[in-house]
């Protein structure tokens, strides 16, 4: 909250003073490239505008390429810092070894999935792991038809699916989170990469089911009737759990929650302009985070991270590509 | 009933139908209008064009975004207009039908006919990667160029084409040279159709975004560009970003930069149409 005012303050001045630019940063300037993951983009947005207000000289781009075609550019060396809402995979590392990349890899938030209802939905108090397989894995495509095939106690009235188009990362995370394998679900649903027209779909049909991103569920929370997930491991949380910024952070919502990293260029790392806006972003997005919808790391988590980038620490912790139930701070440790 | 009477009520018939053909686009543009109207009028404030992105929906402008475009189109007027007009001139006036000839312009016609993302692609790879411009101005306005270009020429050839046979013998009776005629002669009397042409095919680039979006156009552009080798952002991409938010107030600053879009593209389109009336008047063949 106070840095959120003191932003408005320092907006304010810099409107009011015309050309007279207040500087209270170390005066560096330089760039910082920034391009990747849509689903990033609004915290790297955030940080980079709250930056502006500490470090004007230094300029701060962000695009939103993909975490796939963000990849792309940072193993040409293209851009300093990549945003991605997966880990790198294989074929990328080879890439930036071909390229004489190295990268600094830092975890920066968590990106909740929902799965929501129509509001006037009763019967559905919550749903299995393997309910939401039955629903959504290809095998269903054309049999499942009416919620009773689901569970018996559910009434017989269709179900209407509506899910992230293939080509979004929120459809990568829940074919692999729920059905087991990236990209594999029943093509016979409602798809759209635009997850306000999930939201408008899922609000205006009563037999609708569907999932995108928590932000989404959070600004039409009115609309729209949360399910809680029972992943039946007990280990991380009895019973069926509703997504919050709490069980997100602490490991229990599963296994719908997945990390958001930034990857740094090792090179770029050695700048010091890319020093300072890399520890300007650890330091604020725990704030920022919970701002812009997304979820923040546990402190814990973050100070590991701030540790991790001071010692320049290189490569993935994510070798197997798998971050579905993974405790971060026991992996960054 | 007569047959005469059948032919009026068919006649009747297909009035009534082309007139529902006529108002079923009209009124889809008027919803659309109004829907867009209705969301984002409000918005619209000397801070919106003046602000810089913002996460904060209410604090959020365009001013980035309005200034790369206006940079993109100045540009891209700069490259395009001499060579597409040059090269029109070249294919109506010059241009002997050979096969050299056939074979350019069976390319510029299926250039036109090409998915605009796919000239993004070799702009990345041609004036980003291989001339290293980079994610530059420079490079969108290449890009944006290559992409009107075809319908520059074609217009180009299709304004020359209207000057009468007799104007140009004229010219030559008199003693002018070729270049004389082309240049005293042919363009003065078809400069409204070349210019017409030249300013449709803007207002289909201001529109463009996919290629734009491969190039690497970016979406959070703090500062105006100060030259073509800098990063930018336009309005199609801030609009996109924008519909894809959370936030309720994103959309309707999506509402609102589409009001500035339309305005732009309205008056481009309006300085069209009056250059066209303006040199139509002046010469009459």
């Amino acid at each position: 909250m106070r840095l959120f005012l003191t932003s408005i303050i320092v907006f304010i001045l810099s409107s009011c003073g015309g050309g007279n630019k207040q500087n209270q940063g170390t005066g560096l300037s330089g760039e910082v490239k920034i391009d990747g993951s849509s689903t990033v983009y609004p915290l790297s947005e955030a940080v980079a505008e709250e930056f502006r207000n500490v470090e004007s000289e230094i300029r701060v781009t962000v695009g939103e390429s993909g975490t796939g075609g963000g990849f792309k550019k940072f193993s040409r060396g293209e851009i300093d810092i990549n945003d991605a809402s997966r880990p790198i995979k294989g074929e990328e590392i080879e890439l930036c070894k071909q390229g004489n990349v190295e990268f600094i890899e830092l975890p920066v938030a968590y990106d909740g999935l929902a799965v929501v209802v129509n509001k006037e939905n009763t019967f559905v108090d919550y749903l299995t792991v393997k309910e939401l397989k039955k629903m959504w894995e290809p095998a269903a495509q054309g049999k499942i038809k009416t919620w009773n095939q689901i569970r018996a106690s559910f009434p017989n009235e269709p179900i209407n699916l509506y899910g992230a188009g293939t080509a979004s990362g929120t459809y990568d995370y829940f074919t692999e989170a729920i059905v087991g394998e990236a990209k594999s679900s029943r093509g016979d649903y409602n798809a759209s990469e635009d997850d306000n027209v999930l939201v408008k779909g899922v609000s205006s049909d009563r037999n609708a089911i569907g999932y995108f991103g928590l932000a989404y569920y959070q600004n039409n929370a009115d609309k729209l009737k949360l399910v809680p997930i029972n992943d039946e491991d007990d280990s991380n949380g009895k019973g069926a759990i509703l997504p919050s910024p709490e069980t997100v952070t602490n490991g229990t919502y599963q296994p719908l929650a997945r990390p958001e990293f930034i990857y740094v260029n090792a090179k770029s790392a050695e700048k010091p302009e890319v020093k300072a806006f890399v520890k300007f972003y650890l330091e604020n997005a725990p704030v920022l985070a919970n701002e812009i919808g997304s979820v923040a790391l546990s402190q814990e988590v973050y100070n590991l991270v701030i540790k991790r980038f001071e010692s320049k620490k290189t490569g993935t912790v994510f070798g197997t590509g798998k971050t579905v139930g993974v405790n971060m701070a026991d992996l960054l440790k | 009933m007569s047959s005469s009477q059948i032919n009026k009520l068919k006649d009747l018939a297909f009035k009534i139908f082309a007139m529902i053909c006529t108002s079923v686009g009209l009124i889809v543009l008027l919803v659309l209008l109004y829907v867009v109207f209705s969301e984002g009028l409000s918005r619209i404030s000397v801070d919106f064009l003046t602000n810089l992105p913002s996460r904060v929906p209410s604090r959020a402008g365009i001013y980035t975004a309005l200034l790369g475009m206006v940079w993109i189109l100045v540009l891209t007027v700069v490259i395009s207009f001499p060579i597409g007009m040059a090269a029109g001139i070249y294919l109506q006036e010059y241009g002997r039908k050979n096969f050299l000839t056939n074979f350019i312009e069976i390319n510029i016609s299926n250039l036109a006919g090409v998915p605009s993302i796919i000239y993004g692609i070799l702009g990345l790879e041609l004036f980003g990667r291989v001339f290293g411009f980079g994610n530059s101005i420079l490079t969108g306005s290449l890009t944006l160029s290559l992409l009107i270009l075809p319908m520059i020429i074609v217009s180009t050839r299709e304004a020359i084409k209207a000057v009468p046979g007799s104007l140009r013998e004229a010219s030559y009776g008199l003693g002018a040279t070729k270049w004389q005629t082309v240049w005293n002669v042919v363009l003065p009397s078809s400069f409204g159709g070349i210019m017409t042409g030249l300013i449709l095919a803007i207002s289909r680039a201001i529109g463009e975004t996919a290629p734009l979006i491969v190039i690497g156009a970016l979406v959070y552009v703090p500062f105006a560009p100060s030259s073509p080798m800098d990063e930018f952002t336009v309005l199609p991409i801030q609009i996109f970003n924008w519909v894809t938010r959370p936030q309720a107030g994103f959309v309707t600053n999506a509402a609102s930069a589409i009001i500035i879009l339309l305005t732009f593209t309205f008056l481009m389109n309006g300085i069209a149409v009056w250059i066209r009336n303006r040199f139509n008047k002046r010469t009459k063949f």
